[in-house]
């Protein structure tokens, strides 16, 4: 079956107009992640220190992000004297698509009935969600790159050459450790490889991949405790350190939109997707819900680990992703094939 | 091959290396007890004050904003315009002018009294020897902390505006705080 998109095989396709309404209605959920994110990032790492976090905007701090979007776009926009112009202007932007892009593949649901048409509960079901996935994490180090080259300061170059370095080290132990889940359920698609997952969640059978995973998906997202790209204390801002106003806010979002995408990539991947716990079959519409769910638990968990841990020097990322990341997660991708081979 | 400094030089002592294996079990061990950590923390309440609603109690000898008093039985000002405060001021904040009493204007129960007492309270350092200097015990240090403005001008403060009783916004801690 061909869909509107036919740069690889879809598994199903509404008409035409259903899936510009489905992207839409995504596009909003995304977006209304995002802030969402944003306020639990404050709310619980508050907690976890102790103090409240943002509380006087709106009901317990509630329109807080909303406030600080607002602010941001009313600033004016601003460039220094030897940045690249256009580039400058681009890079958030590419960084925003990106993110965006990343989350049509998301399943937030099998095929249910609304209204008597059939409509699948995502953006598109390719055949090869996961390379579509890794396609968009790959280009949105155009993002952060050309943002930290165009932006003419050295603090701004250094953090673009680390998140180069970065994103591109950890993205091979991501891609690793996903193989994993995709022998094990012999699809590429994210809905196939979901409805895999019914007897067990594959972060059980496959908690190495997991772990790997998760920590690849700390530095992926540039999140503390891999924060180097920004680095604060050292980089002034990293690839940011140039950037306000709107253009600040498109990085600032992106990046919690890239939490909140890396959350559902680990529930799709993981932790069963729509899939209730305890043999629990709700119905259809529940599943969307279920997915938010447990990608909000996911990103706390996100929350948790930056509250905690302290960021490591560079060298020891570099290391922890080449020596240990990667070792860890070709084992774990022999393993599986050796069992999914002798099982089969 | 390894660089030999000289004799001279001072080998450093390094910490342990992390190791392999065992250092990266370690690593995890400790990462999840700091994880045990933080959310231990998230289960108590938080300590802060919500400032501006709830203000952090100042115990009986804070030294806040200063405070003219009067005799409570006759209503006379204690303050007899001697300006050994100002004396003993070490960031010479006060400005006292005396004058004289007469039977018909009485202001203070002493011979003269302040016609102009001023503290420039964005010079005042808050060390309390004018409280100490005063032998009325007609000046006292306060608890209000609560001070900002938006121009110096408005940050002197005459004689009136000591002597009025001073808003009730600073809690009093208790004895047993």
């Amino acid at each position: 079956m061909t869909g509107l998109l036919t740069f690889a095989e879809v598994g199903f396709a509404e008409s035409w107009w259903i899936q510009i309404i489905k992207a839409v209605i995504i596009f909003l959920v995304g977006f209304t992640l995002v802030p969402l994110a944003l306020m639990l990032d404050r709310k619980l790492m508050g907690r976890m220190q102790m103090r409240y976090g943002p509380n006087r905007v709106g009901p317990f701090g509630a329109l807080q992000p909303m406030a600080d979007i607002g602010k941001l776009l009313f600033k004016q926009q601003f460039r220094p004297r030897t940045s690249v112009g256009l580039l400058f202007a681009v890079a958030p932007a590419i960084s925003m698509v990106c993110a965006a892009g990343a989350f049509s593949v998301i399943p937030f649901g099998n095929t249910v009935h609304i209204f008597g048409a059939k409509v699948g509960l995502y953006g598109i079901d390719v055949s090869i969600g996961i390379l579509v996935l890794f396609a968009f994490s790959s280009l949105s180090v155009y993002g952060l790159m050309l943002g930290g080259w165009a932006s003419g300061s050295k603090y701004s170059f250094l953090g673009a050459m680390r998140s180069a370095a970065q994103l591109i080290s950890y993205e091979v132990s991501m891609g690793l450790s996903l193989i994993g889940v995709v022998i094990t359920a012999g699809t590429l698609s994210l809905t196939g490889i979901v409805n895999a997952q019914g007897g067990m969640w594959y972060f059980i059978p496959q908690f190495a991949g997991f772990i790997v995973f998760l920590l690849a998906a700390f530095a992926e997202t540039n999140r503390p405790p891999f924060d180097l790209t920004e680095a604060d204390a050292e980089l002034v801002g990293g690839y940011g350190t140039e950037y306000g106003g709107g253009r600040f806010a498109a990085y600032y979002a992106a990046e919690y939109f890239n939490m909140v995408i890396a959350s559902a990539i680990a529930v799709t991947m993981f932790f069963g997707g729509w899939a209730m716990p305890f043999g629990i079959h709700p119905p259809n519409w529940v599943d969307p819900i279920v997915v938010i769910v447990k990608t909000i638990l996911v990103v706390c968990l996100f929350v948790w680990v930056r509250t905690t841990l302290p960021r490591p020097r560079y060298d020891q990322l570099m290391a922890l992703g080449w020596k240990i990341l990667l070792p860890l997660a070709t084992a774990n991708l022999l393993v599986t094939s050796i069992i999914v081979v002798v099982t089969h | 091959m390894a660089w030999n400094p000289g004799d001279d030089v001072i080998a450093v002592q390094r910490a342990p290396e992390p190791g392999g294996a065992g250092g990266v079990y370690r690593a995890f061990g400790e990462t999840l007890r700091g994880l045990k950590t933080t959310f231990g923390r998230m289960l108590e309440r938080p300590v802060v004050y919500q400032y501006p609603e709830e203000k952090v109690p100042v115990y009986p000898r804070f030294r806040g904003r200063h405070k003219l008093h009067k005799f409570e039985d006759s209503g006379l000002e204690k303050c007899v315009g001697c300006s050994l405060c100002a004396a003993a001021c070490p960031a010479d904040c006060i400005r006292v002018v005396a004058a004289e009493n007469t039977p018909e204007h009485r202001v203070s129960a002493g011979e003269r009294y302040a016609a102009v007492y001023e503290i420039n309270l964005s010079r005042c350092i808050f060390c309390g020897y004018c409280e100490v200097a005063c032998p009325f015990d007609a000046i006292t240090m306060g608890h209000d902390y609560e001070m900002s403005d938006y121009n110096r001008a408005d940050l002197i403060f005459t004689k009136e505006m000591l002597l009025a009783e001073p808003l009730e916004r600073t809690p009093l801690r208790t004895e047993d705080e």
